[in-house]
């Protein structure tokens, strides 16, 4: 079922105008990384500030407001970038790739964690934000988050 | 000796051969420089972004930039340390890669930029927090990093593939 799915992605224009040129991939990948480097910027600035590092002068709800389109415009940027590349080779490649799979499933747990209970404890109240419980809600969020990095580069080493 | 054989010297190197054949330590150290990218390029960014007056325009520049530079520095030492091991592994095949060259010429601009804000107008940083908006210098200086930066990631992603003949 998901098989047909990602041969049929694989089989689409997209996918095939990917595959088949020499300089898709790759340039695709490069804008990806400056997308993750947003992401990743935006993700550790809040997180850090929680744990009491960087701007610890500053409330964390303001942190995460200033934060917040960068981490957002991030995230559409690596999905919109990251499809293509998933499309060149849906079925052939990363069908088969358990780094791949990893990776999604830090992906969506990733992303649904920050929308939810960082963002609720990053708004919210000032103290419980930079508590104890504050340092393990940015530390949820920084191991997800690495886990999305980390496997996103080991789908090219397996 | 030229900078061709010094490199030569260094590929044959225990060290070198150690990481070009090992399964796991180049995607290791390789991994390190991805995430070290967020910390630095990300942070960095933010701080440029500030320069431009586009983020946190009510926050005083010496404050983030006191806050901010210590993590900038420590991202950097660690993309600098992590680049040093992966380059050292193949020297001889990057210093033939004219992306890898171009990279090259783009971290020196970048550190120009860098030192040319230091020994610059980073005296006058307490003076923008008073100011409604980061003098025009401030601006180039951030609009340049950021520019800079960009190019340096895709640069480093580039050289991967084999699109040119080696230079050497």
């Amino acid at each position: 079922m998901i098989l047909s799915l990602f041969e049929w992605i694989e089989k689409s224009a997209l996918g095939v105008s990917v595959n088949e040129s020499l300089y898709a991939f790759a340039l695709i990948e490069s804008v990806h990384l400056l997308a993750l480097a947003m992401l990743g910027g935006a993700v550790l600035i809040v997180d850090m500030r929680m744990l009491g590092l960087g701007l610890k002068r500053l409330p964390v709800a303001q942190v995460a407001k200033a934060a917040r389109p960068w981490l957002i415009i991030g995230l559409i940027a690596i999905i919109a970038t990251g499809f293509p590349l998933f499309a060149s080779l849906a079925a052939g490649k990363y069908y088969v790739n358990a780094a791949f799979w990893w990776k999604m499933y830090f992906l969506a747990a990733a992303t649904i964690y920050t929308f939810t209970v960082r963002q609720r404890v990053a708004m919210g109240d000032e103290v419980r934000a930079s508590s104890g419980f504050g340092k393990l809600v940015a530390l949820v969020s920084l191991f997800l988050w690495s886990g999305v990095g980390v496997m996103g580069r080991a789908i090219g080493f397996i | 000796m030229s900078i061709l054989s010094t490199l030569q010297w260094l590929e044959a190197t225990e060290f070198s051969t150690g990481i070009r054949e090992s399964t796991y330590v180049w995607a290791y150290i390789d991994g390190i420089h991805v995430l070290g990218l967020c910390l630095f390029v990300g942070l960095t960014m933010f701080w440029d972004l500030r320069l431009l007056n586009v983020v946190m325009r009510r926050v005083p520049v010496s404050e983030i930039w006191n806050r901010m530079i210590p993590w900038m520095t420590i991202g950097f030492i660690i993309m600098l340390i992590s680049g040093l091991g992966l380059f050292v592994s193949d020297p001889v095949r990057f210093y033939g890669n004219i992306i890898f060259r171009i990279k090259v010429v783009a971290l020196a601009l970048a550190a120009l930029n860098a030192l040319a804000f230091h020994y610059g107008i980073e005296r006058k940083l307490l003076d923008w927090d008073t100011t409604p908006t980061t003098p025009t210098a401030a601006k180039v200086a951030g609009g340049l990093s950021i520019t800079l930066w960009a190019a340096i990631i895709v640069a480093g992603r580039l050289i991967a593939y084999n699109w040119f003949e080696p230079l050497i």
